[in-house]
């Protein structure tokens, strides 16, 4: 965190002054307020109104003030959307991505360069390519006529999007972003002292031992900052959206898809916006979380 | 206490923008009616989009291919030699009705989108109650001018409803439509059912099914259900069921709750889905419809109910969506019948639903006057005529009509048996999200939940929508 701003020449080191400064951060702060604070006010401003996308309420909508955020409350798709996020944050990131990406870094620290790049590009791949394209391919892998994993299985005719859309979700999504965690986990090992990790090997240490003991210490901070960001994108992300469109009946209705669903296909934009507004606090209480963990390491 | 005081300056401040906002939102008094309709009259360029969903090669591949190649160079042509250079743009879209809609309201509502604008019936009063399309004679700016077009004279006055909301004219109708239940005349031979079947009750399609389910790999009926196929669930399932059980979803500006009625197509879904006679998995699918027009073409599906609109542009042989090569004599086609004989509306003992779209003009065209010259030119019986390119579609001009139906035996099975005893859907703004609680009645039904369950569900959506009990019958 940056120290508190006190005025005085004592803190100017550049000498610019207070108005040429300000005119450096001018361009920054425009375009933050533009894309960043604008937006979050209007959405709550939307949130406390009954706009709709169109009828009546599309032309004159109304002030409702919070009956908006009580609806949302006894909301069974609402909580049902909520419950998904969290299977979806708890097995795709936590777990899936965390797990794997750490595992990944872990075994490929002495893998031959050869195969410890070629590994590392088919994750990265999976990482970069537009979702469109992704989740086309993850349609044809998952089709119940003709799709590759039916073929691999040998199980011709199990619809595996309609029967287990939230496994199939978390697997998916495991598989596109753990990419991230690998580079992270990959980097922070370098961290370890291979002194300490020989030093354990001579001591007759277990593999799982020398994780606990030697290894988890030193990346702790990493995975905390790893858990959170890839927690916070995955609670975001939109892309469930293209495999299931939250269907079958709201079966894998993720909140971010849910808000999509209720303002688009329903039309409810006030209503959207409300819980759009919800989620804009969980994540900042989040962030909060994380920068108050950040600080207290350092 | 700095922190407290940052917080509230901060809370102030956040008021503040909300106090400045308000009113912001919506278009209702600030560009009603305040702009100039004969701006631009005289222009000699002119430009003008036209949007629809279709495209080349996709969807409603006959409408698009006619509007860019037939349409379009004719207009200009006409233009040309009134000395006006015209550039018209064509602005397909390959998408679902309702992605499309969205699309098209995410437009309106920031006052851009195209010049004409393609739109359902049903969406014509959500849109004009939101102040995104006017009714013509507004945007014209002449009422004797619209109203004096002579091509409403050979408009039937229930196809011009498609282009109404009330009382006025909003765009110009494109035609009609009617469902029929599409078998596979194949598949029935095998099953040993006659080729030119006609069940005469909900019964004798339940016995048809039972008969095609002996044949390995067939779904034997495929009624439309459940969320993912939008309005096709309401309108290609529920309603047509609905007006067979001697019902209709609004009368008398009440709409119908849970009642006998609705938890008798209910439970017809239930028989249907729950015994193992049609496919519940591809109604809860994403792409679910198209998969059941290619599962329909590849002899899979025994009997399907579809809109004339199957014919022409899903089966049909060189550019349909699902083309069946043998078309005209694997395809059969038979009336819906009511729940049972003389059950239906009015007594009837075959029902069938009707909609249509209409093309209206968006409020914000700079050229109004040439977009409504082109509507009227795209509506003309030369333009209407060519716009069927010897294909089967009941056009919304009765002289057109007149010189094509018989060259078709579809078209002429759905103007003359189809049409007379359909129902339209009501022209009311709520209708949109009454249909979307009957879909999802469907996808509980379809999902395993019981009749009455659904139907409670149904029940409480329908009185949200409708704004109070009163509004909504049940028994």
């Amino acid at each position: 965190m940056k120290p508190a701003r006190v005025r005085g020449p004592a803190q100017d080191v550049a000498g610019l002054g207070v108005t040429r400064a300000l005119g450096f951060l001018a361009p920054a702060l425009l375009l933050i307020g533009a894309f960043l604070v604008f937006p979050a006010i209007w959405t709550i401003y939307i949130g406390i109104t009954n706009y709709r996308l169109t009828g009546l309420e599309a032309a004159s909508p109304s002030i409702v003030g919070l009956s908006n955020y009580t609806k949302a409350l006894n909301d069974a798709l609402f909580h049902n959307a909520l419950w998904l996020t969290l299977l979806f944050v708890l097995g795709s990131a936590i777990i899936g991505q965390n797990i794997l990406g750490f595992a990944l870094a872990w075994t490929m620290r002495r893998a031959r360069p050869a195969v410890r790049r070629t590994v590392e590009a088919l994750v990265l791949l999976a990482w970069i390519l537009p979702s469109t394209v992704v989740a086309y391919l993850w349609i044809a892998f998952f089709d119940r006529d003709t799709g590759t994993l039916n073929s691999i299985l040998g199980t011709q005719g199990t619809a595996w999007l309609i029967d287990y859309p939230m496994v199939c979700l978390i697997l998916f999504n495991t598989w596109r972003g753990t990419a991230f965690s690998m580079m992270l986990y990959s980097s922070a090992l370098q961290a370890v002292p291979p002194s300490q990790l020989e030093s354990a090997r001579m001591v007759g240490a277990s593999g799982w031992q020398t994780l606990r003991d030697v290894v988890f210490p030193h990346i702790r901070g990493h995975v905390l900052t790893n858990t959170l960001l890839i927690s916070l994108w995955t609670a975001n992300d939109f892309s469930p959206f293209l495999l299931t469109k939250g269907g079958p009946n709201h079966e894998s209705e993720t909140v971010p898809v849910y808000i999509y669903n209720v303002a688009l296909q329903g039309g409810e934009l006030g209503y959207s916006s409300a819980i759009s507004f919800l989620l804009l606090l969980v994540n900042l209480l989040v962030a909060l979380l994380y920068l108050r963990l950040l600080r207290k390491r350092s | 206490m700095r922190r407290i005081s940052r917080m509230s300056r901060l809370a102030v401040l956040g008021s503040a923008a909300l106090v400045l906002l308000t009113g912001c939102l919506g278009s209702s008094d600030s560009d009603s009616g305040d702009q100039d309709a004969n701006r631009n009259a005289d222009a000699k360029t002119v430009e003008l989009t036209i949007g629809s969903n279709s495209v080349k090669g996709g969807k409603n591949s006959a409408g698009a291919t006619w509007t860019q190649d037939v349409l379009i160079p004719k207009f200009v042509e006409a233009q040309k030699a009134k000395g006006v250079d015209v550039t018209v743009k064509f602005q397909g879209d390959g998408s679902d009705d309702e992605v499309y809609k969205q699309k098209l309201s995410l437009d309106l509502s920031n006052k851009s989108g195209p010049d004409l604008i393609n739109i359902d019936g049903i969406w014509v009063g959500e849109f004009a109650q939101a102040g995104y399309i006017k009714p013509l004679t507004d945007t014209v700016g002449d009422a004797a001018k619209v109203d004096g077009w002579d091509g409403w004279t050979q408009i039937p006055e229930s196809v011009q409803q498609l282009g109404m909301f009330d009382g006025k004219r909003y765009g110009v109708p494109g035609g009609s439509d009617g469902r029929v239940l599409y078998f596979n005349k194949k598949l029935f031979t095998q099953a040993g059912l006659p080729a030119d079947w006609q069940p005469q009750s909900w019964d004798d399609i339940t016995k048809a099914a039972q008969a095609l389910k002996k044949l390995p790999g067939v779904t034997p009926v495929q009624i439309n259900a459940g969320t993912a196929m939008g309005e096709a669930t309401t309108m290609q399932g529920v309603l047509p069921l609905l007006v067979g059980t001697g019902a209709t979803i609004n009368t008398d500006g009440k709409w119908l709750g849970n009642s006998t009625q609705i938890r008798q197509v209910l439970d017809f879904y239930k028989s249907i889905y729950g015994g193992g006679l049609g496919d519940p998995v591809l109604q809860r699918e994403a792409k679910g419809r198209d998969k059941s027009f290619a599962e329909f073409a590849a002899n899979k599906i025994g009997i399907l109910l579809e809109g004339d609109y199957f014919w022409r542009s899903v089966v049909e042989p060189k550019e349909g969506v699902a083309k069946m090569a043998d078309r005209d004599t694997a395809v059969g086609y038979a009336l819906i019948p009511a729940s049972k004989p003389g059950g239906g509306i009015k007594g009837q003992n075959f029902v069938s639903m009707s909609g249509g779209g209409a093309v209206a003009i968006n409020p914000n065209t700079k050229f109004p006057q040439q977009a409504w010259e082109l509507l009227q030119f795209m509506n003309s019986a030369e333009m209407v005529e060519s716009s069927l390119d010897g294909a089967a579609k009941i056009t919304q001009r009765t002289d057109v009509n007149a010189k094509v139906l018989a060259g078709d035996p579809m078209l002429n099975f759905v103007a003359t048996k189809v049409l007379p005893i359909t129902q339209y859907r009501p022209g009311l703004a709520e209708y949109p999200k009454i249909s979307a609680a009957l879909q999802q009645a469907t996808a509980d039904v379809v999902g395993g939940k019981s009749t009455d369950a659904a139907a409670k569900t149904y029940e409480t959506a329908v009185e949200a929508a409708a704004g109070s009990k009163d509004k909504v019958t049940s028994n």
